[in-house]
């Protein structure tokens, strides 16, 4: 079974009808990259897996592992085994970076009913995948985000993810506002996370990211559907062509 | 002495002023003090008499009515019996953490089987009835005198002034523990305490105060009269099922520091009123709040902070979380006067509102009279950032775990400028108790 499933799926917010019959599917152990002018509806799709309020779904259907999530609430969808890596994460004022991470680590624990994890087992953890991003202990004493450069920001993310173990890892234009070295230590993290049952679904505007985070396959979006899937070279094929040939409009 | 009930002034009495009038008429040989302490009662008393009870066309009052909101005022509470004692044992659990020096009153009436009055090095501490009665030096010189202010609520916790504290920490001094004053309320009846604290030169001081009153009417008030290079952190709680009133009158001399902090949840009508004068140069002043509302409660912060002297710096931070109906007020206004060169204030009022139906006012307000001062003001009133909350859930916290945790983090920001870190944890654990009780 696939472990990701999108039907013929629309979805639209307000007014605006953003996906408009979008269908994919993404293999356990698989890397897909969607690629896809703005406007194409990459965020979006990214927001209603990862169950966004707002982002209303009019038709369609998402399966994970077989099991249709468009009805649960994000936290149950979170505990399940989806991850959103945030295009622009949030700064949570008040709230240390290592509470937020061992209540999320805690809450998805107690979701799948498995026991808290002790003090020092976690502390571990952390500090060792902190480490390995170059994020001090500093960073995790300090409020969520809050003062963090854009490439802090991402690596947090990263460190999330990598905490919570997702089984769908969804990152939302993880390369915007990073310069080539904070890229670099991003894509690492995430090279390092590429599992046999998890698979990682990576939104992109440019081929860069993925010479980093190389995909087995790249998905064209273009008005809210796949236009044309291929392999890696296809990434390539759009950087010097641009996104004109798949939409009929520069991009 | 005879006091003649000007019938004149005000033709419409509600049933309230009439029963505080008739009370002070009733109470007044009773009240302890005679002479001059007699004559400041009278005095306030007609103060009262003359503007009533404040209203919304009050100014200062002007959120929170109290003539439309106090219906009836309660008779005075009588003395304690047995039962009400053995209760006030439990009360001022928050700080229970803590340990303080206890000095416990119920009903309004001082305590002392269930005080600590065990001698300590530098502290004196009478009850403000004995002090009255015996016309104490220190009462004399300092109480009705630390700010001037024509307030009503002052004015009659003057006229009616029952029992309290009266501390001096002697130059120098620095307690071993803090002060605890327990007030607690066992009678649906007023009780109208005051209270009195002298820190002399370089003494320093941490005085808690908790009220825990289920259904009485509260009207309490605390001077503190800080002297120069004094230490003063002194935080409130209340829990208040009927109406509390206070109000902490406070005159800090040079390069002291000063903090206060109003922590009040569970009350069905509160103000904290403050009235803060900065007397000498040098000064350091933090002045917080943290109020947690829910169903119908009604909640009013209201500062008068008078810069008097130059090169102070205060800090006025205040937050409300409202649930439900509840109303959150803040009012505050800062004053610079003339003189007060390189005065830096800033104030900071937000309000989380959990609820549609609950509501937020708030008055910041500066009267800058120097002119090289750096003086700010911000107020905010909002709801939960929905995206912020899609954060923490897309991390698999529940909705309303994740509330919890924003609510904590929005209200612990004053709380952090809290000097005693006992205290702070107390507070915290407060909150999220209230957290907790959420439906």
């Amino acid at each position: 079974m696939s472990l990701l499933e999108v039907k013929n799926l629309h979805a639209r917010v307000g007014e605006r009808q953003i996906l408009n019959g979008l269908t994919l599917t993404v293999e356990k152990g698989q890397v897909a990259a969607i690629m896809g002018p703005n406007g194409s509806g990459k965020s979006t799709l990214a927001y209603v897996l990862a169950g966004k309020p707002g982002y209303e779904v009019t038709g369609g259907e998402v399966l994970l592992d077989g099991e249709s999530v468009l009805g649960m609430e994000p936290e149950v969808r979170a505990a399940k085994g989806v991850f959103l890596a945030f295009q622009y994460p949030m700064e949570i004022p008040g709230v240390a970076s290592m509470t937020f991470l061992r209540t999320a680590v805690n809450a998805q624990r107690k979701a799948r009913g498995l026991a808290e994890l002790s003090t020092p087992d976690f502390m571990k953890k952390v500090r060792e995948t902190a480490g390995a991003l170059g994020i001090s202990n500093d960073m995790l004493r300090r409020a969520v985000n809050v003062g963090f450069s854009g490439g802090e920001k991402k690596r947090n993310e990263i460190l999330q993810m990598a905490m919570l173990e997702p089984k769908l890892a969804v990152l939302d234009e993880t390369d915007s506002g990073l310069d080539i070295d904070a890229l670099r230590i991003v894509a690492d993290g995430v090279n390092r996370l590429r599992a046999p049952d998890r698979a990682m679904v990576v939104i992109t505007h440019y081929q860069r990211l993925l010479s980093y985070i190389v995909p087995d396959v790249v998905h064209v979006l273009a008005k809210g559907k796949v236009v044309k899937s291929g392999g890696k070279e296809l990434a390539l094929e759009l950087e010097a062509k641009g996104y004109a040939d798949f939409v009929g409009e520069a991009a | 002495m005879n006091v003649n009930v000007p019938t004149n002034v005000r033709t419409m009495k509600t049933a309230a002023e009439q029963a505080l009038a008739d009370a002070f008429v009733s109470a007044q040989p009773k009240l302890p003090g005679k002479g001059a302490v007699a004559a400041l009662r009278a005095d306030a008393f007609q103060r009262f008499e003359t503007a009533g009870l404040p209203h919304r066309r009050v100014e200062e009052w002007k959120y929170t009515d109290l003539r439309a909101l106090m219906r009836e005022a309660q008779p005075l509470a009588g003395l304690p019996d047995a039962a009400a004692k053995a209760k006030a044992k439990n009360a001022g659990a928050l700080f229970a953490g803590i340990a303080a020096r206890k000095l416990v009153f119920v009903d309004g009436a001082f305590a002392p089987d269930l005080s600590d009055l065990s001698p300590e090095a530098g502290l004196a501490i009478v009850s403000m009835a004995d002090a009255l009665a015996k016309g104490d030096a220190l009462v004399a010189a300092h109480v009705g005198k630390t700010v001037e202010t024509n307030d009503v609520g002052v004015a009659l916790n003057t006229a009616l002034m029952g029992d309290g504290a009266v501390i001096r920490v002697a130059a120098g001094a620095a307690l071993a523990k803090p002060i605890h004053l327990v007030f607690f309320g066992a009678q649906a009846a007023a009780s109208v305490t005051r209270s009195l604290l002298v820190v002399e030169k370089g003494a320093s001081v941490t005085l808690l105060e908790s009220h825990d009153n289920a259904a009485g009417q509260v009207n309490t008030a605390l001077e503190i009269v800080a002297a120069d290079g004094a230490t003063v952190e002194h935080v409130k709680t209340v829990r208040a099922g009927a109406l509390h009133l206070s109000s902490l009158i406070a005159s800090v001399g040079a390069r002291a520091r000063f903090n206060t902090f109003a922590f009040t949840t569970a009350s069905a009508l509160v103000r904290n009123q403050m009235f803060i004068r900065f007397a000498g140069e040098g000064t350091q002043a933090g002045i917080g709040g943290a109020t947690l509302a829910r169903a119908r409660e009604h909640v009013d912060n209201t500062l008068l902070i008078d810069h008097a002297a130059g090169g102070c710096e205060s800090r006025e931070r205040f937050r409300a979380v409202l649930d439900g109906q509840s109303r959150g007020v803040f009012q505050g206004k800062i004053v610079v006067r003339p003189h007060a060169q390189k005065t830096d204030a800033r104030m900071a009022s937000h309000s989380l509102l959990l609820s549609d139906d609950a509501e937020a006012n708030a008055k910041p307000e500066l009267e800058i009279f120097a002119d090289d001062v750096q003086c700010g003001h911000g107020a905010t009133t909002g709801a939960l950032q929905q995206d912020l909350l899609f954060y923490l859930r897309a991390r698999g916290i529940p909705k309303r775990q994740a509330e919890a945790l924003l609510i904590q983090s929005f209200v612990a920001e004053p709380i952090e400028s809290i000097g005693h870190e006992g205290v702070r944890a107390a507070l915290n654990a407060a909150v999220e108790r209230w957290l907790g009780e959420r439906e």
